[in-house]
């Protein structure tokens, strides 16, 4: 599946819910269920700022696609982390790079978030763009 | 007749009613995620009373003019309010001389300028001593201080219930001590420290003394005499003032040994090209045009505050605390961080397995608000092992109905989160 229609699918799944309680209950069974990142990967290098909850990202090639694993301290960080993998892990770096993201929006995402949180959002996302970008240029 | 009118008048002081109290913040009429709020973030920040926010008002509606240097009505009305804000500051604490009240923006600004201040007087070998419990404004300022003139910086430890050692404190002092600096009521753990035992010790050395009232001054009113303190620091917003004001409290002898802070305005008495001379206390430390309106408002909070009075708050407020803390711990794989005896109504507590900034964010979903993370205190953080940790601060319009809200909400999230 294509970017676009896995944040399709996201946006229905979410569109399901009457309330916070129900997305957040959700996003705390996303991040229970997201694979965990190798201990080794967990390094500073790896952190992610701007988050009040520590996050650890790492992204390597498998052919031409771009695979992330990640993991965080705090469970409902978990939870975001997992919907942004499940949109842009096993995609292209240039279809990472060229992704919109106003899915975010569209999910309530950062209005249900705490501003600090909503800004370690922004960094997520910017990081695993940079990573898109990084990867790209390799690949090129 | 006047039997009855003291007779009245105890009455009024002793019935303290946080009821008719709640009626002086329109804030706390509002709803927050279709609740209603349950402000228990007043460590970091008190709410505002109507009688200040009548203060501000009237300043900006009546009277507004820069001060101290206009003939017309308008300034001179400003200046004779900020002045007499001063005053108030002054008799509140006890200060000897309201010209060793400087205003500031706040404790921060307050702790920078004791500390740039000493750039001059300390020398490569002196020492200074911090407590293990400080907030990052009472940790920074002194840091650059050191890389400035080559001190160095002790550290005086605390133990498993968030309290200094004092034994420890005594091995430190010696002849090289210069300054010490401590909270006298700690952000992230609410514990009241041995002030007046610091100074007297850090004297015997011949070492002055800052101490950082940023938390204290919203529960006990300090005595800066009795305390024998050299500096003493408070923010006005939180003890029901506006943001952007504190003040610092400095023993003349000090503030004429200290040089001004910051260059400008008002805080001199002649400029030529060849020379300036500086105003004399309290102007110069007071450059530029300062918060006015918030000086002024800062007076009022402390009017307010009295007017209930300081023992009525820390009595209701300590009834606040034992509640909170007996239902908090019922709670299973709760821990409160900050067990001293000697508390103000703060708790920091975590539950086993659950980030501090989960329960934080449901807690807001709930229309609670509390504090997660370091609260500015990461050393803290680091002595526990811990990422950081929810924090619940009760002011004197807090009620025991909230604190079942409260206890209600971290259950609620305790079983949504495990
Ligand atoms: C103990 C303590 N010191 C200093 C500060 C800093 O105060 P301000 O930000 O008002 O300068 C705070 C505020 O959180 C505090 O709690």
């Amino acid at each position: 599946m294509g970017i676009k229609e896995i944040q399709e699918e996201i946006v229905d799944e979410f569109s399901m819910f009457e309330d916070w309680m129900q997305r957040y209950e959700y996003m705390i069974e996303l991040g229970k269920s997201l694979p965990l990142i190798d201990e080794k990967y967990k390094t500073d290098d790896n952190i992610i700022k701007g988050c009040q909850s520590k996050v650890w990202v790492h992204a390597e090639l498998d052919g031409d696609k771009l695979v992330f694993t990640a993991d965080s301290d705090a469970i409902i960080t978990k939870g975001i982390i997992a919907i942004l993998i499940r949109t842009f892990s096993n995609q292209k770096p240039q279809d990472i790079i060229d992704a919109d993201t106003d899915f975010i929006d569209e999910i309530g995402l950062k209005e249900h978030l705490s501003p600090t949180r909503a800004n370690g959002l922004v960094s997520m996302v910017k990081q695993l763009k940079m990573y898109a970008i990084a990867y790209q240029t390799q690949l090129n | 007749m006047g039997f009855v009118w003291v007779l009245i008048f105890k009455m009024e002081k002793t019935t303290f009613n946080p009821t008719v109290i709640r009626k002086d913040f329109p804030i706390l009429n509002r709803e927050v995620n279709g609740k209603p709020l349950v402000y228990f973030d007043n460590a970091a920040t008190s709410q505002t009373p109507r009688q200040v926010i009548d203060v501000i008002v009237d300043y900006y509606s009546n009277y507004n003019a820069n001060i101290h240097r206009g003939v017309h009505t308008l300034s001179q009305e400003a200046t004779d309010k900020y002045e007499q804000a001063r005053i108030k500051i002054q008799k509140h604490f006890n200060a000897a001389k309201s010209h060793e009240i400087i205003f500031t923006s706040g404790t921060t600004h307050s702790i920078n300028l004791v500390a740039n201040g000493f750039t001059s007087i300390l020398k490569a070998g002196d020492e200074l001593i911090v407590s293990a419990m400080e907030h990052h404004s009472n940790i920074v300022p002194w840091q650059m201080l050191c890389e400035r003139t080559g001190a160095t910086l002790k550290v005086i430890p605390m133990n498993e219930e968030g309290e200094l050692i004092l034994e420890e404190y005594l091995e430190l002092l010696s002849d090289k001590t210069k300054l010490v600096f401590c909270n006298h009521v700690s952000n992230a753990l609410g514990t009241v420290n041995p002030v007046k035992t610091i100074i007297d010790a850090a004297h015997k050395v011949g070492a002055a003394v800052l101490i950082d009232g940023a938390q204290a001054a919203p529960h006990i009113k300090a005595d800066v005499q009795e305390l024998n303190v050299d500096f003493y620091t408070v923010s006005a917003h939180k003890m029901c003032g506006p943001t952007g004001v504190g003040m610092l409290y400095g023993k003349e002898e000090w503030l004429n040994i200290l040089p001004p802070y910051q260059g400008g305005g008002e805080m001199i008495a002649e400029v030529t090209f060849e020379k300036t001379t500086y105003a004399d206390l309290p102007h110069k430390f007071e450059a530029g045009t300062p918060n006015i309106c918030g000086g002024i408002a800062f007076g009022a909070a402390l009017d307010y505050m009295n007017a209930i009075g300081f023992d009525e708050i820390a009595a209701y407020e300590n009834e606040l605390l034992e509640y909170a803390t007996e239902r908090l711990l019922a709670i299973e794989g709760l821990r409160i961080y900050g067990t001293s005896e000697n508390k103000t109504s703060v708790i920091s507590f975590n539950i086993e397995g659950v980030h501090p900034y989960d329960m934080g964010s449901i807690l807001d979903k709930l229309g609670i608000a509390v504090r997660t993370g370091h609260h500015c205190a990461q050393p803290i953080m680091d002595f526990y092992k811990i990422p950081g940790t929810v924090r619940a601060s009760f002011s004197f319009y807090n009620t025991k109905e909230e604190i079942d809200i409260l206890v209600e909400g971290v259950e609620k999230a305790k079983a949504m989160l495990l």
